[in-house]
């Protein structure tokens, strides 16, 4: 067998009982929370007898014991069957399948924007440290790396949807326009450039920081004054040797920082009423909706996961002295 | 004698006067088609509201799913149901119900529905209506067009013709019979009679409800093509939405109040509570009597002296709002009397109050401290608890807040009674037997939403509630509750401070909006669109 197959047969081997323990200690740890899915059920309908309140409790299996409940999700989660959302009355697979597509394409138009021209403009900056393109670049990240992406996103909205009127306010598409083929992509993309700005723009500022600082440190090393003596010059150089090498840390942060981006989803897409999985993940958490947020932190988890592992691999390849064990 | 020239000018005179008033009276004419963009902050799991019993699922099923009976500024109108009658023993109430009316599949409508959905959801499932309905034996139908509801003790057809228009939609025999009813896919795509047919439910994104050209009012009824609601959870958002044209109109609060304010100043839009004064809310403060300080009556009566509820209205609820009267609005018609004892804002009086009751201040002037739990329920109720704690500090009361989100705040409050006050709302609900009396009555279990979560026990209040709930006579019937609410202002279990309707605000291009009391879960068969 290739070495890279069993090198991913370990790797999901290795995962298989972090995430039981994930969603073990998930389960548990919401269970601490006051209050289940008919106490929000009852909030929201504004009130509610005892009878009724008793007879949801049956019917959500609610009126078992943790360890009970526990054992029930776990065999089910065995099943590949993440349960019955008591918010949305539908299959858990069903809710999350009709939501990843949304949070993943925020996720990797942010990750993708942020990554691309956040490298592009700190290797630009370091190639013109101390300029005043470099000090206009280096400025703009601080900016963009403290202002918090709920109040870009607002003022976004603000400039614009509401004064410009050039992009819509919120959702992933027209409602009612009934768009097909291209022109439903089109209309996607139109409502997710705001969303995707608001959330890459914070990143973008991580990594042209990190890349600046890199580049300026990879360049002053020996291999990069060698490749200069042996003649490499201009892009061969900074994009052979030493992007190659201060890419390094950048793909480190990326990859722990997917966790971290899905966490940022959350406000994005209640600002931008975006139909995602952050968004559920809100409302499951403020409803109660257990089975529904268990399947969230399944699906981030092994996002997680495969992510690492696809770090890993990238690090092999950027760098030949890694080997993959 | 008139002159040509008075003539003339008396002509001049009544065409002046006339056209006026001819320009009030002839209606703009009526533009048909066209698509409503209404925003909805939560998701809706449940589109039946013959099962939940919630403004949220009004709001949207109104257009698809009719009531019996709704309510209108002239009063209670037949919907479904024609007419009304009780016996005379108020054990059997009598609905004609109107001919010719199809269901969305095109089956008809007839008292089999009724009492179906009356045996099988209003009474075992429907929260509020289980309590409403529960001596509810039977419903016979003489003919399909008459329903006769039999109860086990009488049963005041005003209470019931109140409740209709929020706990009387009836749903579709056939399709929901032996199947399991809260399973049921129709609790997700209702099929109704109304002038809307369910079309898509995408979630977390809206939901699109089209014209019904079978509708029985008739084939020029609705006007409009398509009502499409926004799920928008960000309230600024939903702001920027209305503000660029992408929604019509937001209900219930669905704005900051700062942008209510800020957009009813703008001539697109109209704002205002017309057309919601059937939601009425009262913001309170609510005791625990287990807590042995609260359970002097002095102490709460000195508390409700140290509430300056003017001011409160006045920044909070920028004015949309007054003092309550005790349990029962003055939307509750002849059941509501603001002859009660009351409690001006007076620190000094509180104080000295306080004092009387054993409780004086110590060296840094705090006489004893409140764990207070707010509702989550927004805007009015964090201020308000808000407001509360810096009240009560004036006082010589400290209070402590402890926040917490919906699930929390039910176990805290209702289960646990882990609280010495709390606030949140009491929404009135047409008829105090419907959602106000379970607050005040005894002998509900620990645990229950919305019933006595103050521990207050008096037979006195327990058997006026008891005697309204099957009082016939109207006048008898508002006079016991007249004297409910004096006892309850006296007895002081916990203090309705405000009354306040919802406030919503409308693209004034929407012709016939808010024209009810109840409008945003009203049918808008008649509204149509100026554009």
């Amino acid at each position: 067998m290739p070495s890279i197959l069993v090198y991913l047969l370990r790797r999901i081997l290795q995962a298989v009982p972090v995430i039981l323990l994930i969603m073990v200690g998930s389960f548990l740890l919401i269970q601490l929370a006051p209050g289940d899915a008919v106490d929000a059920l009852v909030g929201d309908m504004g009130g509610a007898d005892a009878a009724f309140v008793e007879r949801m409790r049956q019917e959500y299996g609610l009126d078992q014991s943790v360890l009970v409940q526990l054992w029930r999700y776990l065999v089910k989660l065995a099943q590949f069957d993440f349960g019955w959302s008591y918010v949305y009355e539908q299959p858990v697979a069903t809710v999350l399948m009709s939501r990843l597509w949304v949070t993943m394409l925020l996720m990797v138009g942010a990750l993708s924007a942020a990554f691309v021209i956040g490298v592009a403009l700190g290797t630009l900056a370091a190639r013109r440290a101390y300029s005043l393109t470099d000090n206009v670049i280096s400025t703009l990240g601080l900016i963009f790396y403290a202002m918090p992406s709920f109040l870009l996103a607002l003022l976004m909205i603000l400039v614009f949807s509401v004064k410009l009127g050039w992009l819509p306010v919120s959702g992933i598409k027209d409602i009612g326009a009934f768009h097909t083929g291209w022109r439903l992509w089109v209309d996607i993309a139109r409502h997710l450039v705001m969303p995707v700005a608001a959330l890459s723009l914070i990143y973008m500022a991580f990594y042209m920081r990190l890349m600046r600082t890199s580049v300026l440190e990879v360049m002053d090393l020996d291999f990069v004054r060698t490749a200069k003596a042996k003649g490499a010059g201009g892009r061969r150089l900074m994009f052979h040797h030493v992007m190659r090498n201060a890419l390094m840390p950048v793909i480190t942060l990326l990859g722990l920082q997917i966790s971290t981006v899905l966490g940022g989803s959350v406000v994005i897409e209640t600002i931008f009423a975006l139909p995602g999985v952050g968004q559920l993940a809100y409302t499951s958490v403020i409803k109660r909706d257990l089975n529904t947020l268990m399947g969230i932190i399944f699906l981030a988890s092994i996002i997680v996961l495969v992510v690492n592992i696809v770090t890993d691999m990238i690090y092999a390849w950027l760098d030949p002295r890694i080997e993959l064990q | 004698m008139q002159t040509p020239l008075t003539r003339l000018l008396s002509a001049a005179g009544a065409l002046a006067l006339a056209l006026p008033a001819f320009a009030q009276e002839t209606p703009p004419e009526v533009k048909r088609g066209g698509t409503i963009f209404s925003h909805i902050i939560a998701e809706q799991g449940v589109l039946n509201p013959a099962l939940r019993a919630s403004t949220g699922v009004y709001q949207i099923t109104g257009k698809m799913i009719e009531p019996l009976i709704d309510k209108t500024y002239d009063g209670y109108v037949g919907v479904l149901a024609t007419e009304w009658s009780s016996s005379a023993d108020g054990k059997a109430i009598t609905f004609k119900l109107r001919d010719g009316v199809r269901w969305h599949d095109g089956e008809p409508f007839s008292c089999d529905d009724v009492a179906y959905s009356a045996m099988n959801l209003w009474k075992p499932l429907l929260n509020y209506s289980s309590t409403l309905q529960a001596n509810l034996e039977s419903v016979d139908c003489p003919d399909p067009l008459t329903a006769v509801f039999n109860y086990s003790h009488p049963m005041p057809l005003a209470l019931m013709v109140a409740a209709m228009p929020d706990l009387g939609h009836p749903v579709p025999k056939h399709l929901y019979e032996g199947t399991d009813i809260l399973k049921n896919p129709h609790n997700q795509a209702p099929i109704g009679t109304g002038p809307f047919k369910f079309q898509e439910y995408e979630r977390g994104q809206y939901i699109i409800a089209v014209r019904n050209d079978d509708y029985w009012r008739g084939k020029e009824y609705p006007y409009l093509d398509r009502v499409i609601w926004r799920i928008i959870p960000d309230k600024a958002a939903a702001a920027a939405a209305l503000e660029a044209g992408e929604l019509h109109e937001s209900p219930f609060n669905g704005l900051s109040m700062a942008d209510l304010e800020r957009l009813g100043n703008d001539p697109r839009f109209d704002m205002g509570t017309k057309g919601f004064e059937n939601n009425v809310a009262h913001e309170t403060v609510e005791f625990n009597l287990r807590n042995p300080i609260l359970a002097d009556v002095r102490v709460r009566q000195a508390i409700y002296h140290g509430l300056d509820t003017d001011f409160a209205i006045k920044t909070i609820m920028r004015g949309y709002a007054k003092p309550g009267r005790g349990p029962i609005p003055s939307a509750g018609g002849e059941n509501y009397t603001d002859d009660v004892p009351t409690y001006p804002y007076d620190p000094a009086k509180a104080r000295a109050m306080l004092d009387e009751a054993g409780y004086p201040a110590d060296a840094n002037g705090v006489r004893f401290k409140l764990r207070h739990r707010p509702a989550p329920w927004g805007e009015y109720t964090t201020l308000w608890s808000q407001y509360y704690a810096q009240a009560m500090k004036e006082i010589g009361i400290e209070v402590e807040l402890l926040t917490n989100d919906t699930p929390g705040f039910l176990n805290g409050v209702y289960r646990d009674h882990d609280f010495d006050t709390a606030n949140g709302w009491h929404q009135f609900r047409s008829d105090p037997a419907v959602s106000t009396t379970v607050w005040l009555r005894s002998g509900a279990p620990a645990g229950t939403a919305w019933s006595n979560q103050f521990g207050y026990e008096s037979a006195e209040m327990d058997s006026l509630i008891d005697a309204a709930a099957e009082e016939l006579d109207p006048a008898k019937r508002a006079d016991l509750y007249h004297q409910i609410q004096r006892l309850e202002m006296t007895d002081l279990p916990v203090i309705f401070a405000i009354e306040h309707p919802f406030i919503g605000i409308t693209s004034k291009k929407l012709i016939n909006h808010h024209n009810t009391p109840r409008w945003d879960s009203s049918s808008w068969y008649d509204l149509w669109i100026d554009e």
